[in-house]
């Protein structure tokens, strides 16, 4: 089929302007997307990319502005009316029900809910020919809480794509996949491409976006800041746009790695639902060193990570700290044995949105640092959270407003400062960064990479495989709850990283042994 | 009589069935507002609503399915009430329920008191009379244990099959699985989370109240205070005791209207005169109990039961 | 529409939903009471002065509001844990009858040993009786508000074996009635002459110690930590099921006393229509204190006042008494609603 000659505009932003209170998300932001065209909508964490698709999705109504959608006005608040007019968002937190299948996760709101029958059967044979013609590979009638995270994502495409999308958004689509997946994501949207529809991509990873997109459109405090034609930018000149400023990403000094404090030796785990546990996992962690642990999501890293906070204990195995075996595993001896940690969610886990910052900061400690015989000590409590405040650069009205009150970076350097100044020895940090900007990465990175230096022991659980790559002294890769031997700094590429993160290196592994 | 006359006579069955229509009725209406992410604990006040409504349309003229269509109008209203505080406003739905319950109650009590200043006992109404379904009920033992039943009792039966037919079959049912499972993809497909959860509680509140009406209208004739005696707090367990699902439920409904109507039996054998009556009358809530415990560990709850749901919101 | 956290509420955001809450509370009770054949005006005057108008009438609002301090704070430091216990019914009666075994005649000594006995004996009966739901949450993940309910059924029937058999009053005549406590098992009154018992002051203790356990000990800041958010307490390292186990016997403690206290303090027997639904009005109580401690105080002198009232006013002129249900639940439902107003905007996207 030959393409028309003029371009055909399919997505028209004109104008969007959104506040929440005194932020504003979105500042006049005007773009258009053309028929078989890729834009990649670039920009930190809370640039405002999330609020303007929500925007066009209809789920929030803008301030000022308009969305035209194959030349159609969009009537606001309607979220019907742009997968209506043809668009499909591929959501960044999969937007599925764990507990149907996935042709019932697909056909959910594509029928009039008025109808007297699901039409099965048709529904079915819809979907099976939609993944062939797009390799999209997945069982029709399996349970969507038992797929992987790559899998899942194909739902989500498909569920685009059964609804007939002729424009396709897909928020961050990287964050959970391997380096293979991601090429094979990336053939699916050519593939997509080829068949006359239009993309925006949203993303952070420089490499990825350089690698898709025909034009990158940045996003800088809600206001477009920049739009290039990908041939002809660089990566370094999208970051300097992104952050506003040149970017140096510092570099991570070698480490002097000294005395293991926590070895865990074919230590095994139970799996928990979907989650799979350890399997006889073998690592150590030494004091100095930072250890990365790279892998897709889900794959036992949560397990990792409960085991060294001391949710759960090992079924079987060993596991010793500074060279005596624990026992009476719990948070609480963990914390008494000097193992802080970093939680994956700060909001869920982390910290307790309607506590004020006095007690979000005595959280961990209050029983052994500010009570006696049962009796709080408030004032010495609040003293803490004034430091942890100064120390750590917590930008808040002072140490009595609720946590939930908090930026999230801001809420990070609490956590950060809780962990910091209990003197551990070990810290755990389980995705110490996501969510933040640039600024509070680096800060959160320095003071990580300060404690290795002051002689802590850090586990660095990410799915960010940048991120691992160059903070790590030495990198294990975790894949199905199995652990790959640990790797030394700047011994593998990432490449070579990504086929240990599918599982094919362990299966040589097994049939090796 | 002892325990196999019991279990092989076709008037225990029969009772059994009876006992089981208004626990069917009701243990349906919760379902579906758990199903949709709500737990409905308004569900003992709306059943004694219920009860009352119907009773008294029927007392005031109308005709018997009438009554039955005001019970539902009423636990509609009620579901209405607890729909909005517990779904746009996302408030506690411990706190929503039990609230209701206490006004659903109380008002009732406030009405008929109004209605019936001075009565020392309540009048009766001409309450449904047993359907003998052509052919059937002359089958042996089977017709006299099924099929000689109120139109009421046949109506549960058939509103568990709907009810079954709709949350598996159509895309409305899908909807209301999926609010109660993931409300973000529900949203995500353009639907309005709130309008189903809303709709799922006012509809399933309805049915709570038909399941009341059952009372004063088919197993009885009148309306006394106590009737309803935490009938609506059995029928939360047996929700759980049927994995939420419909047939499972009307499995647990028959069951435990079986040990009831076992229970009443007992009594009068000799082993009754043995055992103080509160010791039988506790069977039901004690059942209750061990049915949550037992079930509890097993049953795949909808991931999203008593999470409200905030657009936007990750 | 989207719920929107307000950073800085100011006076009239704090203030203005409940005052409005409690004004359409009223609203509907005048317009029930209209219905009802009742001019609302004379109605709510009546219920006034049924209330507080004369000393007789206040002195019986006290001892109405004794016992829901007592199931307001148990059901407020519950709740406060997200421990959901609608079944304080049943640790009351727990507190009634151990109170009664007890006290008529069982243990043969003065009052200042028997009295304090008697309340750690009925503390440990209610915290007993809700120690059985929490265990099997903690234990089997079960939902406490089905079987604390369920268990209030099957505590009152109970109740009624043990008046018709083992502690069915001789001299009774054949109501469902214990026999009379000894003398040395009553609390005695206050002031000589004023119908008012320790019980009382008792509640106004318990109400001053738990706000002090909330504030200043770390039990209570574990308890709100729990509440608020179980899984980040479990992560920094409170023993959470330890926490909801101790919050379970100090809540059901607190109910079971106020069983002691009617038994021991008003009624001087244990009845089966002892409780007019004490329990789950200590729902209402603690929703309306927004499970402050000493807020419990007021709000279970409000309840009590309209309870009393409205006797009183439906005595007076024949509008059911039920109007003061209807007027408590109605403000329990606006009330949580206020309350969530007063911290949230709503906001139409």
């Amino acid at each position: 089929m030959v393409e028309p000659a003029t371009p055909e505009t399919v997505l028209r932003l004109t104008g969007i302007t959104k506040r929440f209170g005194a932020v504003t998300a979105n500042d006049a932001v005007s773009f258009a997307l053309q028929k078989g065209e890729v834009i990649a909508l670039l920009g930190e964490n809370g640039a405002g990319k999330t609020t303007l698709m929500n925007i066009l999705f209809g789920q929030y109504t803008a301030d000022e502005g308009t969305v035209e959608i194959f030349g159609r006005q969009m009537p606001p608040g309607h979220p019907r009316a742009a997968l209506d007019a043809g668009v499909g968002m591929v959501h960044q937190h999969f937007t599925l029900a764990g507990n149907l299948t996935v042709w019932e996760n697909i056909v959910l709101g594509a029928q009039p809910l008025g109808a007297l029958s699901l039409n099965a059967s048709a529904a079915r044979d819809k979907v099976r020919a939609l993944a062939a013609r797009f390799h999209l590979k997945v069982d029709p009638d399996a349970r969507v809480g038992r797929l992987t995270v790559g899998e899942r994502q194909r739902v989500e495409i498909l569920k685009a794509l059964y609804r007939d999308a002729r424009i396709l958004i897909l928020d961050e689509p990287t964050a959970v996949l391997t380096p293979q997946e991601t090429d094979a994501l990336f053939a699916t949207l050519r593939e997509a491409i080829g068949l006359g529809l239009s993309i925006v991509f949203i993303s952070h990873k420089l490499h990825e976006v350089m690698a898709i997109s025909d034009r990158v459109l940045v996003l800088r405090h809600g206001r477009l800041v920049a739009e290039r034609a990908t041939a002809q930018t660089t990566r370094h000149e999208l970051a300097a746009l992104m952050v506003g400023a040149e970017v140096t990403v510092p570099e991570v000094a070698q480490a002097s790695p000294g005395a293991p404090l926590l070895s865990l030796r074919r230590v095994s785990t139970p799996d928990s639902g979907t989650a799979p546990g350890l399997q006889a996992v073998t690592m150590t962690l030494c004091a100095g060193q930072i250890t990365g642990l790279a892998g897709v999501s889900g794959n036992g890293q949560a397990a990792l990570s409960d085991l060294v906070s001391g949710l759960i204990a090992p079924t079987s195995g060993e596991m010793d700290l500074a060279g005596a075996p624990v026992r009476g595993w719990s948070p609480r001896t963990a914390l008494a044995q000097g193992v802080a940690r970093i939680p994956e969610d700060r909001h869920k886990t982390g910290t307790i949105a309607d506590f004020d910052l006095t007690e979000n900061a005595i959280l961990e400690s209050y029983a052994s640092r500010f009570s006696r015989r049962g009796w709080m000590d408030w004032s010495g409590a609040r003293r803490f959270a004034e430091r942890l405040i100064a120390t750590y650069d917590v930008r808040c009205p002072g140490p009595d407003i609720r946590v939930r009150l908090l930026s999230g970076g801001n809420m990070q350097k609490l956590i950060l400062g809780r962990v910091l100044e209990s003197g551990a020895r070990i810290i755990l940090a389980n995705q110490p960064v996501r969510g933040l900007d640039i600024g509070a990465v680096s800060y959160v990175h320095g003071r990580l990479t300060a404690a290795r230096d002051a002689g802590a022991a850090v586990l660095l659980i990410s799915e960010d495989l940048d991120e691992i790559t160059r903070l790590s002294d030495v990198i294990h890769v975790i894949s199905e709850g199995r652990l790959s031997p640990p790797f030394a700094r700047g011994t593998m590429q990432p490449q070579e990283l990504g086929i240990w993160m599918s599982g094919q290196r362990f299966d040589e592994a097994g049939h090796a042994a | 009589m002892d325990l196999f006359d019991i279990l092989l006579s076709a008037s225990f069955w029969a009772a059994t069935i009876r006992i089981a229509s208004p626990l069917i009725f009701a243990t349906l209406g919760e379902l579906i507002c758990e199903r949709a992410g709500v737990l409905n604990l308004g569900i003992e006040g709306i059943m004694v609503a219920g009860a009352f409504a119907g009773w008294v349309a029927v007392l005031n003229g109308l005709p018997l399915w009438g009554g039955v269509a005001v019970a539902m109008a009423v636990g509609m209203a009620l579901g209405a009430v607890h729909s909005v505080l517990s779904v746009p406003f996302g408030l506690s739905q411990h706190v929503v329920g039990v609230g209701l319950t206490l006004l659903a109650s109380a008002l009732t009590f406030y009405t008929y008191r109004v209605m019936l200043p001075e009565v020392s006992s309540p009048p009766k109404i001409a309450a449904f009379q047993p359907y003998e379904v052509p052919l059937l009920s002359d089958l042996p033992f089977f017709g006299q244990a099924l099929f000689s039943q109120t139109p009421l009792t046949y109506a549960a039966f058939v509103l568990a099959g709907l009810v079954a037919l709709v949350l598996y079959r159509t895309p409305l049912g899908l909807a209301v699985r999926a609010a109660g499972e993931s409300p973000a993809a529900v949203a995500a497909q353009g639907l309005s989370v709130t309008a189903i959860r809303m709709g799922a509680v006012i509809v399933g509140s309805g049915f709570m109240a038909v399941g009341g009406a059952f009372l004063t209208m088919s197993a009885f004739d009148s309306f006394f205070f106590e009737m309803v005696n935490g009938r609506g707090w059995i029928c939360i367990a047996l929700v759980v005791f049927g994995a939420w699902k419909p047939g499972k439920a009307l499995l647990g409904a028959l069951l435990f209207a079986a040990f009831d109507a076992l229970q009443i039996r007992l009594q009068q054998t000799p082993m009754g005169a043995l055992v103080p009556y509160q010791v039988f009358l506790m069977l039901p809530y004690a059942l209750s109990i061990l049915a949550l415990v037992v079930m509890s560990r097993r049953a795949e709850v909808p991931a999203a039961l008593m999470v409200p749901f905030n657009k936007g919101e990750r | 529409m989207r719920l929107e956290p307000i950073a800085n509420p100011g006076l009239a955001r704090t203030t203005l939903p409940p005052a409005l809450a409690l004004l359409a509370t009223f609203g509907v009770a005048a317009v029930l009471a209209l219905v009802a054949g009742g001019n609302p005006a004379l109605v709510f005057g009546e219920i006034v002065k049924g209330a507080v108008g004369s000393k007789f009438a206040l002195l019986e609002t006290l001892n109405r509001a004794t016992p829901l301090i007592f199931t307001g704070l148990a059901v407020s430091v519950a709740f406060r844990a997200k421990l959901w216990n609608i079944g304080a019914e049943a640790q009351l009666y727990a507190g009634a009858v151990v109170t009664a075994v007890l006290g008529t005649g069982a243990l043969p000594w003065a009052a200042p040993a028997l009295l304090p006995v008697l309340a750690l004996a009925a503390i440990c009966a209610g915290a007993l009786v809700l120690l059985v739901p929490a265990l099997l949450k903690t234990r089997f993940g079960v939902d406490e508000v089905v079987t604390t309910l369920l268990f209030n059924f099957i505590f009152l029937l109970f109740v009624s074996y043990l008046l018709d058999g083992p502690l069915k009053d001789p001299m009774g005549m054949g109501w469902p009635k214990s026999a009379r406590l000894v003398a040395e098992a009553r609390l005695p009154r206050i002031v000589d002459g004023l119908r008012l018992h320790w019980g009382f002051a008792l509640a106004l203790i318990c109400a001053a110690a738990v706000w002090v356990i909330d504030t200043r000990t770390t039990l209570g800041f574990e308890m709100r930590a729990v509440g608020q958010n179980a899984e980040a307490a479990r992560f920094a390292g409170i023993p959470v099921t330890a926490v909801i186990l101790k919050t379970a016997l100090l809540s059901g403690g607190l109910a079971a006393l106020a069983g002691y206290s009617e038994v021991a303090g008003l009624k001087g027997a244990l009845t089966l229509d002892l409780s007019p639904g004490f329990g789950y009005t200590g729902i209402v109580v603690a929703m309306l204190a927004m499970l402050h401690p000493l807020g419990v105080i007021v709000a279970a002198l409000f309840v009590a006042a309209i309870f009393v009232g409205a006797d009183a006013m439906s005595r007076n002129i024949g509008v059911p008494t039920y109007i003061a249900d209807i007027m408590l639940a109605t403000a329990l439902l606006l009330m949580v609603l206020a309350i969530l107003l007063t911290r949230f905007r709503v906001r139409r996207d």
